[in-house]
């Protein structure tokens, strides 16, 4: 027996040495990990809720890593890296996002990278990653203000994960050559065209099932409660708040963007 | 008596210690293989941005035709060499490498050209342009990366004894890495 023993741990003590450079995963299992003091305490604890909750509610794993030093890699490099051996998203989906942060030095810049599992690749492609750093994350950190810079980029990924916007969508909302008052304006003009059209419908029920002449029905649809329909609501999960289970074993296959400030 | 029984004991196990390394040698074979579907894949996305990019750039800077024909003719080129996953032959990766490294330099060399033209390098397109070439660069490393682990954890696997015998007999034999390609490294020079 000892003789299987001795070599079963020389390999499990020896694999760390292999790979020293990267960070072991977290134990016990968090999404953030801040370890080279990024932000502060309460922020630590408010971004790993946030980014549990979502992990509840959609098994999307996104984790917050600062380090400081990059152990002579490429920040994109170093964040696939993490992201494999940690195994952030889940395995067959490969739903998970590093965003790796190595702050400012005095002597360097500071750099962020936000790498994206092989599943989400679609979802948040390298463009978008790259306006995000650009639009949402950079002109924060310059003014120093660290967290809300994040706070910004995980609430347009939470959406764009989530399907609530398309990529496309995300670039025309963040680019300065869109007319905005278009924009707002479509949006109404769109509303009242699909209210008009649903008071038309359900004048038209009426008008046929009860006999009434079509546009006094149609008055009494305007006043009616619409039965079912509209809005659903967000379901607002478990309401257990149970903590990270954990990592799931997802991949990088090398999709993200990053820059520096 | 218990030392033949002992003897017994060993000679029934060999051959399951040699199946069942056989086994893992065709799994290690086979993540190889996929692994380097995965390669070309990352290499193909690379090709498929370069039309897009090249449309954009000229319209810009339409006298950059040299520059230009040079990509579009090393793009051909590299996706003319595939590689059939099951049958990696050295030669046949360096084949693939060298019509891949003519490709990354012809695009250095435009990035550089590119440098001097500010309006297009404001260009929302050709900065989505850049992010994306930047990206399909960066998932060439990874894969590339993890074909090598792949190809390393084979090739350990079939030089340790005694399943070196077993890959001998049947005819598993070390396979190439794909090493970090030399060309492509040389920053481009640019005369003015």
């Amino acid at each position: 027996m000892k003789y299987i023993i001795t070599p079963l741990l020389t390999i499990l003590l020896l694999y760390p040495a292999i790979a020293q450079d990267i960070p072991e995963r977290p134990v016990p299992p968090r999404l953030v990990n801040d370890m080279a003091g990024f932000f502060s305490p309460d922020k630590v604890v408010q971004l790993e809720k946030k980014l549990v909750w979502f992990n509840q509610q959609t098994s999307t794993q996104i984790a917050i890593v600062t380090v400081k030093d990059l152990q002579g890699y490429d920040i994109s490099d170093f964040a696939f890296r993490l992201g494999d051996k940690w195994g952030v998203g889940q395995k067959g989906f490969n739903n998970g996002i590093v965003i790796l942060i190595k702050p400012k030095t005095p002597g360097e810049k500071g750099k962020i990278f936000i790498a994206t599992g092989y599943g989400l690749e679609a979802v948040v492609p390298d463009a978008i990653a790259k306006r995000i750093v650009e639009v949402e994350i950079l002109p924060e950190f310059r003014k120093n203000n660290y967290y809300k810079g994040i706070d910004n980029a995980i609430n347009t990924l939470f959406s764009l994960t989530k399907g609530e916007f398309s990529p496309k969508e995300y670039a025309q909302k963040t680019s300065q050559n869109e007319a905005p008052a278009f924009g707002i304006g479509g949006f109404f003009l769109l509303i009242i065209l699909f209210s008009i059209f649903g008071r038309l419908q359900r004048a038209r029920h009426y008008s046929v099932g009860h006999s009434v002449p079509f546009w006094t029905a149609m008055f009494l649809a305007g006043s009616a409660r619409p039965r079912g329909g509209g809005f659903s609501s967000f379901s607002s999960g478990s309401g257990s708040f149970g903590g990270f289970g954990g990592f799931g074993g997802g991949g990088f296959g090398g999709g993200g963007a990053g820059g520096s400030w | 008596m218990k030392k033949k029984l002992k003897k017994y004991l060993i000679f029934m196990l060999v051959p399951f210690i040699t199946s069942c390394g056989y086994n893992t040698m065709v799994t290690l074979d086979e993540g190889i293989s996929s692994q380097w579907a995965q390669v070309e894949n990352a290499y193909q996305r690379r090709a498929d941005l370069i039309p897009n990019l090249v449309n954009t750039v000229k319209g810009y800077a339409d006298f950059e035709k040299e520059t230009l024909t040079q990509v579009i003719e090393a793009r051909s080129k590299a996706t003319s060499i595939n590689i059939d996953p099951g049958n990696i032959t050295p030669e046949a990766i360096s084949q693939f490498q060298n019509a891949q490294a003519g490709l990354s330099s012809a695009l250095s060399r435009l990035m550089v050209v590119v440098e001097r033209y500010p309006e297009l390098k404001a260009n929302q397109n050709f900065l989505e342009l850049q992010a994306q070439l930047e990206g399909t660069e960066n998932r060439i490393a990874v894969e590339r990366r993890k074909f090598n682990e792949a190809t390393r954890q084979y090739n350990t696997y079939i030089r340790k004894f005694p399943k070196n015998i077993v890959a001998g007999i049947f005819g598993f034999d070390k396979k190439t890495y794909f090493e970090a390609e030399e060309k492509a490294k040389e920053v481009p020079k640019v005369e003015f």
